[in-house]
This record gives C-alpha cells, sequence and structure tokens, in this order.
C-alpha cells in the first residue's frame, strides 16, 4: 500500500498535471510563441529580399518533409546540435556561461580524424576508441575556462571565446601539417580507414548510428542530471552556489566535473559527426555548432528530457533554410539572424515571467481586498 | 633569432603596423570600460562593429561619402547597444547572453544584407565604397624613423588617441563619471543619491555603440577597403578582455591593447620568417588571456598585501588613531 502511494503518476496524469500547472504550462507556451515569431520574422525576410517569396517561403517551411532525402538530412542535422545542446544544458544548469564546448566538439573531431587517418582497428572497436578518446580530450578542453574562472575569477565567457578561436587555429594547424591530403586543393584530410565509419541505419541513406548514441545521451544526461548525486550537486551549485557551499559540496569541484561532462559530451559528439557523416575531415571553418547548442539548452529550458524536441526544431528550421537557399536567392544566413533573435527572447525573464508575474499581482491584490474585507466587517462589528 | 626580434623591434614599419591594428582595438576597450564601470557587460561590440563596418560601407558606396558612411556605421553600432540595453535592462534578460545572441543576429545579418544587396557572401568588393582619409603629418613626416611609424595612419588612430582622453575627462571629471562608478560600484546607494541607473547604463551603452561604430568603420574602410564576412574577428570579444587588463581605466586601455597590437603585428612578421601561421594567427588571443590572468594575479596579490598591512597595522594607523583619539576627546568634551 505504501508503495503505492508514492509511485510517480502515470503518463496520462503526468500530462494533465502538465496542462493544469501553470508555472510549468506558461514557459512552454512562450516558447511555442518565440519559435513562432522567429518562423514569422523568417517569412518576412523571405518576403522582403526574395524574388519568388512564395515558392522561397514554401521551401523554407516544407522544404524539411517535401522530399525523403531531406527528410533524412533533417534526422542526421539532430545529431551534433543534440550533443552540443546536452552539453549546454550542464552548463547552463551550473549557471555558468561558458562557450567552450565549440572547442570541445571542434578538437573532438580533429582527434578523431587523427585516429581515423592513423589507426589501424577492427571495426566497432576503431569508432568506440576515436570517440573515447575525443571526448576524454573535448572534457580537459571543457575544463579550462572553468579553471581560470575557479582560480583567477576570469570571466568564463570571454576566456572561452578566446579559447574557441585558439583551438580552431590548433586544430586547423594539426589538419594540414599532420594529416593533410596533398592531393586536394581544398583544406581535407586524407580519408579515414574503412574501419572508422559507424554504419548507416538505413541502406543508400545518410541516416547513420549516430542517430542512436545521440538518443542514448539524452537519456544518460537526463538520469546524470536528476538522478544522480552528481547532478543533484551540479543543480543546487547552480541554483544557489552560497546554499550550496554551506551544506557542503565542493563548488568548485563540481564546476569542474560539470565542465569536464560537458565538454566530453561536446568532443564525443564531434568524433560521432565525423564517424557517421564524413570520409575525411573536410570543414573549412568551424561550424560552431556550440551556438545551435545554446539554442537547443534553451528551447528545452536547460532540461535534457526536451533537447530532441529543440534540436528537431532547430534542425527542422536550419534544413528547410539550406533547401531555400540553394534553390532561390535568400542567403543561408538568414537562418543565423533568426537563431540571434530567438535567444534573445527566450532571455528575456520578463517576457517569460509575464503570465506569472500579472497572476501573482493578481492574487496578491485579491488577497489584499479580501483581507481588508475582513478588517472593514472586523471594524463594523 | 636575437637578431630577427632586433631588426623587427627597429624596423618603422613594424611599428606602423602596431599602431595601425591597435587603433581599432583600443576604441572598442574604451567602450568595454565605460559600461563595465556602469557595472553592463557590453558583450555585444562584436556585434556593433560588424554591423557599423557593413553600414559604413554601403552607405558610403551610396552617397560617395566616407563621413556619412561613418555617421551611418555609427548609428547602426549604437542602435545594437540600445537593443542590447533594452533586453538587458527593461526585460530582465541576462546581458551577456544577450550579447551573444545580439553577435549572432549580427554575424548573420550583416552577411544576409550583404548577400541581398550584392550577390556575394563573402566580400563588399562590388560595391564602390570610400576609405577614411590617411593623415600626413608636416615636418614629422620628414623625421626619419618617427616619421614613418606616425605620419600617414588613418585618421582613426587619432580619434582613437581622443577618445582615450575623452573617456578618461568623461570617468574621473564630469559629473557623469561619478554617476557611471556609482552605478557600477553600488547601485542601491546611486539610486538613493537619485540617480536612475538604467538611464546611465544606456549612456554608457551609447557611447561604447559609438567607439564600436567608429572602430567598425576602421576595418572596413581603412584597415582594409572592404567588408568581408566576420570582419571584426573576435575584436568585441577581445576588448572584454583587455578591459579586465586595463583595470577598468581610459589610461589601461591603451596598454591593455598595445598588448594586442604587438603581437597582432608581430603574427605578421613570424609568418615571413616560415612559422606555421595558423599558430601565429592564435598568438593574440593566447597572449590576450595570458593578460588576463597576470592581470587578475597582480591585483590579488596587491590586494593581499594591502589587507596584511592592515592587520598588521602598517598602514592607516595614524589616521585611525586620529580618528579614534578624536572620538575620545569628542566625547571627553561631552561629558
Amino acid at each position: 500500500m505504501n508503495s503505492q502511494k508514492t509511485r510517480k503518476p502515470g503518463f496520462v496524469a503526468s500530462v494533465r498535471l502538465f496542462f493544469t500547472d501553470r508555472d510549468k504550462l506558461e514557459p512552454a507556451v512562450i516558447t511555442i510563441l518565440a519559435g513562432t515569431f522567429s518562423i514569422l520574422m523568417g517569412v518576412g525576410l523571405i518576403f522582403l529580399v526574395s524574388k519568388d517569396p512564395v515558392t522561397s517561403t514554401k521551401n523554407f517551411l516544407l522544404g524539411p518533409i517535401l522530399r525523403t532525402y531531406n527528410f533524412y538530412y533533417l534526422l542526421i542535422a539532430m545529431v551534433p546540435i543534440t550533443f552540443t545542446g546536452l552539453a549546454m544544458c550542464i552548463i547552463y544548469k551550473l549557471k555558468y556561461m561558458s562557450l567552450i564546448v565549440d572547442s570541445s566538439f571542434y578538437m573532438g573531431a580533429i582527434v578523431a580524424t587523427a585516429i581515423g587517418v592513423r589507426l589501424s582497428l577492427p571495426p566497432g572497436i576503431h569508432p568506440a576508441v576515436a570517440m573515447i578518446a575525443a571526448g576524454l580530450v573535448g572534457g580537459l578542453i571543457g575544463l579550462l575556462p572553468a579553471i581560470l574562472k575557479i582560480k583567477w575569477r576570469a570571466n568564463e565567457l570571454v576566456s572561452s571565446l578566446m579559447f574557441n578561436y585558439i583551438f580552431y587555429f590548433i586544430g586547423s594547424f594539426i589538419i594540414l601539417y599532420y594529416l593533410r591530403d596533398r592531393d586536394q586543393t581544398i583544406m581535407a584530410s586524407m580519408p579515414f580507414q574503412k574501419s572508422f565509419n559507424i554504419p548507416k541505419l538505413i541502406e543508400n541513406t545518410q541516416l547513420h548510428a549516430g542517430f542512436i548514441i545521440a538518443a542514448v545521451f539524452v537519456v544518460l544526461v537526463s538520469v546524470f542530471l536528476f538522478r544522480t548525486r552528481w547532478g543533484f550537486e551540479i543543480r543546487l551549485a547552480g541554483a544557489n552556489p552560497k546554499f550550496a557551499a554551506y551544506a557542503g559540496i565542493p563548488v568548485a569541484t563540481v564546476a569542474l566535473y560539470a565542465h569536464f561532462v560537458a565538454g566530453f559530451i561536446g568532443g564525443l559528439g564531434g568524433a560521432v559527426e565525423m564517424s557517421g557523416l564524413y570520409r575525411a575531415f573536410i570543414w573549412q571553418m568551424n561550424p560552431s555548432y556550440a551556438m545551435d547548442g545554446v539554442i537547443v539548452a534553451m528551447l528545452a529550458r536547460k532540461n535534457p528530457k526536451f533537447v530532441p524536441l529543440s534540436a528537431l526544431f532547430l534542425a527542422y528550421l536550419r534544413v528547410g533554410a539550406d533547401f531555400m537557399s540553394r534553390r532561390g536567392d535568400v542567403a543561408f544566413e538568414f537562418i543565423t539572424l533568426l537563431q540571434g533573435v530567438i535567444i534573445l527572447i527566450l532571455a528575456s525573464d520578463k517576457i517569460l515571467n509575464y503570465f506569472k508575474a500579472r497572476r501573482l499581482r493578481k492574487n496578491a491584490l485579491l488577497a489584499d481586498s479580501t483581507a481588508r474585507n475582513a478588517a472593514a466587517q472586523g471594524g463594523e462589528a | 633569432m636575437i637578431e630577427f626580434i632586433v631588426t623587427v623591434f627597429t624596423s618603422s614599419n613594424y611599428w606602423f603596423i602596431v599602431l595601425r591594428s591597435t587603433a581599432p582595438i583600443l576604441l572598442v576597450t574604451l567602450g568595454a570600460v565605460i559600461t563595465e564601470a556602469a557595472g553592463i557587460k557590453n558583450m555585444a561590440l562584436e556585434g556593433s562593429m560588424l554591423w557599423a563596418a557593413l553600414t559604413g560601407v554601403i552607405v558610403s558606396a551610396a552617397t560617395g561619402s566616407a563621413w556619412l558612411g561613418v555617421l551611418a556605421g555609427i548609428l547602426s553600432a549604437v542602435v545594437i547597444a540600445l537593443i542590447l540595453g533594452l533586453f538587458a535592462l527593461k526585460l530582465d534578460a541576462n546581458a551577456v547572453l544577450c550579447g551573444v545572441a545580439l553577435n549572432l543576429f549580427s554575424t548573420g545579418g550583416t552577411v544576409f544584407v550583404l548577400f541581398s544587396l550584392t550577390g556575394d557572401k563573402g566580400i563588399s568588393s562590388s560595391l564602390a565604397s570610400k576609405t577614411l582619409p590617411f593623415i600626413k603629418i608636416p615636418f614629422i613626416e620628414n623625421v626619419p624613423w618617427l616619421g614613418k611609424v606616425i605620419s600617414g595612419q588613418n585618421i582613426v588612430l587619432w580619434l582613437a588617441v581622443a577618445a582615450v582622453f575623452v573617456i578618461h575627462y568623461i570617468m574621473n571629471k564630469a559629473t557623469i563619471g561619478r554617476r557611471i562608478r556609482a552605478t557600477g560600484e553600488n547601485l542601491e546607494a546611486a539610486k538613493a543619491a537619485g540617480i536612475d541607473p538604467d538611464r546611465i547604463k544606456f549612456f554608457t551603452l551609447i557611447v561604447s555603440g559609438v567607439l564600436a561604430g567608429i572602430a567598425g568603420c576602421f576595418l572596413s574602410m581603412g584597415y582594409t577597403s572592404n567588408f568581408t564576412s566576420g570582419i571584426s574577428a573576435g575584436r568585441g570579444y577581445v576588448a572584454n578582455a583587455a578591459q579586465v587588463v586595463a583595470g577598468g581605466t581610459a589610461i589601461g586601455a591603451i596598454f591593455a591593447s598595445l598588448i594586442f597590437g604587438l603581437t597582432d603585428a608581430m603574427a605578421t612578421y613570424l609568418q615571413n620568417v616560415g612559422l606555421p601561421p595558423e599558430l601565429i594567427q592564435a598568438l593574440p588571443y593566447f597572449v590576450t588571456i595570458l593578460g588576463f590572468i597576470v592581470v587578475t594575479l597582480i591585483r590579488d596579490r596587491r590586494e593581499a598585501i594591502r589587507k596584511k598591512k592592515l592587520f598588521e597595522g602598517k598602514i592607516d594607523k595614524s589616521r585611525f588613531k586620529s580618528v579614534i583619539s578624536g572620538g575620545d576627546a569628542g566625547s571627553g568634551a561631552s561629558a
């Protein structure tokens, strides 16, 4: 009987709970409104610059589902931003602003390239070794801004941005001087060994097993953040560092391992991207998936459970924009512009808490007037 | 190696490049200094520079006047700073996150606008944009070494030097400066003294926007003669690091931005000796982080020494004594 009482509500009940709990419903509604607003703004921009706005708009909004090829591309595009989104969730739970995941992801891809080109290992083990090595390197890189912040109080955002430039140059140095394919005119590494690529999920498509790995990591990170002591410590240290310190939590250590885990996920994401999608390292510039991770984490309200959903949304926008720009006269970069707008809206606490504040004010007024009425009646009596 | 260093450091060309690459950093660093003094971090300086660089090019090409271009560029940079203020101050958003968002907005937005206008995503060379004048200084021009270093620099360098004095004056001599520092140091006290903190912060944001605007225009209309995508190359971020190195003062900003200028110029030279350009390009950012750490270390040590002295009673003892004895005397008199 006792266990019956403490059991969690079932799926239907929890959905109903979600819709009746206004503290949860309102942010969700506002997130959806922010997404809708950004889409409308995108359409507005298309109409502003395109010579054939109707076709461009159709390609932008329906591109990802109009063609099977695009649909698979949509699923593939979700993979890297799921990884960076999860990593940013952890960092944001800690209330840090570091963007070092960008370096972790990029260097993860570089490390994976080195292993993919230089080592000969049996299939299965080869990508696994590459992913773990990339994760470790990514994790160590992730530590850097946190160390600077803890030891020297250096602003972690500023230092992580500096590191992102530094590691970008180091990464291209490694490719150009140690792994370059001299037969190529563009900057490209030598081709990977056959054993390095993870299998495709569906024949004749680009959809690779990295999709599964990303899904597994969504579960892992959810469990890590909400079901383990480490996750609890991260959340507590982020919510109130002073309280956490008084409660005996080593706040500095927590910040360090949180950044290591975030960097690890980023680095591993880079390796998955390499081994799933490419036959050689061919990035001409840093794809900057960490910035997408910021949006994914914010749309998901820092909750890893919602990361796949927000990754789907962002991937949909990107694939649509890509499809549209290749078939029309609107530059793909307009999606970056929209991403900035989405972050701006989601970052504004006042917009997010608008309904809540109104409700609280209403309740307070109500309580005030009842109290006054009671007092008046008391006076009359 | 030593010979190489000596040749570089005595070459007038090297110092010419140093000054040229210091100018934009100095301007944005001053912008970071003044907003930070008011207690708001302007991370959107990067975005301000990007829009200024693009708008400057477009307007100067359309009107044929470089100065109208600069004016429009400054306006666009100020608009970005004001948007940051709107979201960070009026809508309670995290200022740092807003800055990052605005930079993203600007990186994408500038390329989007450039492509929509010219059909090119990378460079604005199809626009016949103007450049800002380069100043030849009479007499000094003919001084052997010095003339080659400081004559023929772009007018923006001298604007940057003037900006140092203006910002120094604003922050230390003018009433508004006291208000800025009051807002930054103790918001509640400032409010109690009748200062509207949001107005002060908006003021500093506008000033930083103007400075970043001039710097941005310089990049596309002096440093180079085109707008290229991502032309600011992280200078707005570097400015935020340099602000720490500068210790939050306008004079300090000269030294902080000189560090960047020295390494940036050195990078151009080291490339000629056959060192890998990738690693050299990383050098300025690396040095900025180092400067960041060194300055905090020095400050911490100074702070520690000061505290230690205070505890041992080595400084200010006499002042404390006089206060105490004064108080005693007062109470004695009243008794």
